[in-house]
């Protein structure tokens, strides 16, 4: 113990004086002065400490009394599989969230509504990049740049054109599938690390051209006055933001449960199965006649469209865009929602959604600390659930004797 | 005799290693052939040339589908080549492990069947049919190497002999011409090992392809083999039937000369 308690100082230490020169040093050119921001310094290494520690004993946190209680270790280990979930258990949850989602305009304020249109809109990025990461196994850390291709494309658009949301949501996800297409072909070959770094670079290649390109782009300063949806072509929006947000709100319940649909169908599907055939060994997968090249493309592609869709959802949904809205932090959200959910489970990436997504925003009491606490349950999952919170466990196809369909749920 | 598979001059070369030196090499159809060689001596890499994995530095590598109609593979991508009429299996088992034995055997079925993006989204009914007879045809090949009690067991909690087995309904499912084994018995007991000499038996008679197998279980390739062609140092040392060979002094030389087992 004080053996793992010393390397975690060590540790902490170390980060607190590689980082110093970034992080403390604060140069005021103004007063021509030299500030240093300790509290920085010692949060940091506080978090960094902290984090090692649990690192490091995790494995005995796991076997210790608290974690070996029974009770406990259902609740965190049997509970979240999908095979642990009677039929009736499913139906009920589903049954219920149905009623939820449909209801919860009507008793909650335009704030919560809004908390649950960025909710959705994240488990619609969440289950588009789901086909790329979770069910291909290509590491993409630049899934912002699609969801940047369909806000821009609606935002320009409307501005210069006066085109509306729904003309607009299918140019999104086409326009970003070809550009899914265009960042396939050179990464074709790539793997792993490789892929995800050129597939970052990527992101932020597009992320710097809508920042410089001013005459196009608008810049930093980005574009605004947005249109709203329009229902029947007449705009109720002007009428009242507290309206128009509720429209928004089923537009993307409806769209999220066609994206949950389509998702689900393809990956019981003959491609979806060459998708995860890909996934798991490619050498053989090309052996057993399966087009390494066009599948890949064929997951990026399907990945980019609801990425585009996502988009010009957002754009219409803020009214404004800049290009700070699609750094590379928001990929790295949208990965770790596949990555927490379940990589390849599609409700486990639902819930991976509603996890990332709300738990911060329910947490804004707890302030600066907030982030931390996040953090440390995100580090508790990955060490409890290392396969994430619904682990994808149920083949695509069940055999059963006498069959007269497939059993696909 | 109708030659399937026609290999002329076959020379793979990495970096400085020779793997395989100017091979020639004939299948004919319906055919059960070994090809046989102490560690080392090229095998593996001779199967990856022909199944396009590797590109083969020169010589030309022919599929007769039909008498009259013969296809050059050499070059050609892996997926190509299966869907021309060649599949195989590997020394080092590739089976999809998270996945069960069912949808092993359905990816198989991938090259055959047609459904696209438009099928996996709207379901219609040409889409539903064509699932429901993958389904079945992979069912059947499961039956038929015996593994059709394990149908929904996860490809990784089979015995070894089992991921052996589903390997070979695997490759059964892409419709092969020409099967290629690589080493099939390697790890399997007595027992095991006879069970596939007849399974790979059956397998020749109820699909009627050639079959062609590295092994280096000498009493399964003296009891399968028509023909035997043995390799050395990436070279075709002898060719023959397995008489020929258990007397041939060039192949003696090259088993006792690299290991004293054989
Ligand atoms: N990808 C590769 N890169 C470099 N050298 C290779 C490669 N693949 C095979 N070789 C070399 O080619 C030669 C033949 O290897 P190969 O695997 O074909 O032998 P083998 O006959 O299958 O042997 P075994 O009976 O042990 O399976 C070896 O010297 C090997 O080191
Ligand atoms: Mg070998």
């Amino acid at each position: 113990m004080i053996d793992t308690l010393l390397k975690s100082l060590r540790t902490a230490l170390w980060f607190m004086f590689l980082t110093f020169p970034i992080l403390a040093v604060r140069i005021d050119s103004l007063k021509n002065a030299v500030t240093v921001r300790w509290p920085a310094v010692i949060i940091l290494g506080a978090v960094i400490f902290l984090i090692s520690v649990l690192w490091h004993t995790a494995g005995l946190v796991k076997r210790s009394w608290f974690f070996r209680f029974d009770g406990f270790k259902q609740f965190i280990q049997r509970l979240p599989d999908q095979d642990a979930l009677s039929p009736f258990m499913i139906r009920t949850t589903l049954g219920a969230a149905a009623v939820f989602m449909i209801s919860l305009p009507f008793f909650a304020s335009s704030y919560q509504t809004n908390v649950m249109i960025n909710a959705l809109l994240y488990v619609m990025l969440g289950l588009g990049l789901n086909i790329v990461v979770g069910l291909a196994g290509l590491l993409d850390l630049g899934y912002v740049a699609f969801y940047a291709v369909g806000a821009y494309l609606y935002a320009l658009l409307n501005l210069h054109l006066g085109i509306g949301f729904w003309i607009a949501l299918p140019m999104g996800a086409a326009l970003a599938a070809f550009f899914g297409i265009l960042l396939g072909i050179p990464v074709l070959r790539l793997k792993g690390d490789y892929l995800a770094i050129v597939t970052l670079g990527f992101g932020e290649i597009i992320r710097l051209i809508l920042e410089n390109w001013d005459r196009v782009f608008k810049g930093p300063s980005g574009i605004s006055h947005i249109s709203r949806p329009s229902l029947f072509g007449i705009g109720i929006m002007e009428s009242s933001v507290h309206h128009a947000i509720i429209y928004m709100y089923y537009i993307v319940v409806v769209l999220v449960l066609s994206t949950f649909f389509f998702v689900s169908r393809l990956k019981h599907s003959r491609i979806g199965r060459a998708l995860l055939a890909l996934k798991e060994d490619e050498i053989a997968c090309q052996a057993m006649g399966i087009d390494k090249m066009k599948t890949k493309l064929t997951a990026f592609a399907l990945g980019a469209t609801w990425a585009g869709m996502a988009g010009v959802i957002f754009a219409a949904k803020t009214t404004f865009i800049n290009p700070a809205s699609f750094t590379f932090m928001e990929s790295a959200i949208i990965l770790s929602i596949v990555v927490i959910g379940g990589m390849g489970s599609i409700p486990g990436v639902v819930l991976g959604a509603f996890f990332l997504v709300l738990l911060p925003e329910y947490f804004r009491e707890l302030g600066d600390y907030r982030m931390l606490v996040f953090g440390g349950a995100m580090i508790l999952v990955m060490v409890f659930k290392p396969r994430g919170l619904l682990e994808n466990t149920k083949p695509t196809v069940t055999y059963v004797s006498q069959q007269t369909g497939p059993d696909t749920p | 005799m109708n030659p399937i598979l026609n290999v002329r001059q076959l020379t793979m070369d990495f970096g400085g290693i020779r793997a395989l030196a100017r091979l020639d090499l004939t299948v004919n159809h319906g055919e059960i052939a070994a090809l046989i060689g102490p560690n080392g001596a090229g095998k593996t890499t001779f199967f990856n040339c022909v199944t396009g994995l590797y590109v083969p530095t020169s010589g030309d590598v022919f599929i007769h589908a039909t008498p009259e109609k013969s296809v050059r593979i050499n070059g050609m991508k892996p997926h190509r080549v299966t869907r021309a009429g060649l599949s195989r299996t590997f020394q080092n088992i590739r089976l999809f492990k998270e996945m069960t034995a069912l949808e092993n055997v359905m990816i198989g079925r991938h090259c055959r069947t047609h459904a696209g993006i438009f099928g996996a989204f709207f379901r219609n009914r040409a889409t539903r049919d064509e699932e429901q007879r993958i389904i079945h045809d992979s069912y059947r090949l499961l039956e038929i190497v015996g593994l059709e009690d394990q149908v929904n067991f996860r490809a990784l909690n089979l015995p070894y002999g089992d991921q052996r087995k589903l390997e070979i309904a695997r490759a059964l499912a892409a419709e092969p011409r020409l099967l290629l084994l690589d080493e099939p018995a390697a790890g399997m007991n007595s027992q095991e090992t006879r069970d596939l000499t007849s399974l790979i038996l059956k397998i020749r008679d109820e699909f009627n392809i050639a079959i062609l197998l590295i092994e280096h279980d000498m009493k399964l390739v003296m009891t399968l083999s028509e023909r035997i062609f043995v390799m050395d140092y990436g070279r075709k040392i002898a060719e023959g039937t397995p008489e020929d060979i258990r007397t041939n002094p060039d192949v003696i030389r090259a088993y006792l000369g690299e290991d004293s087992h054989a």
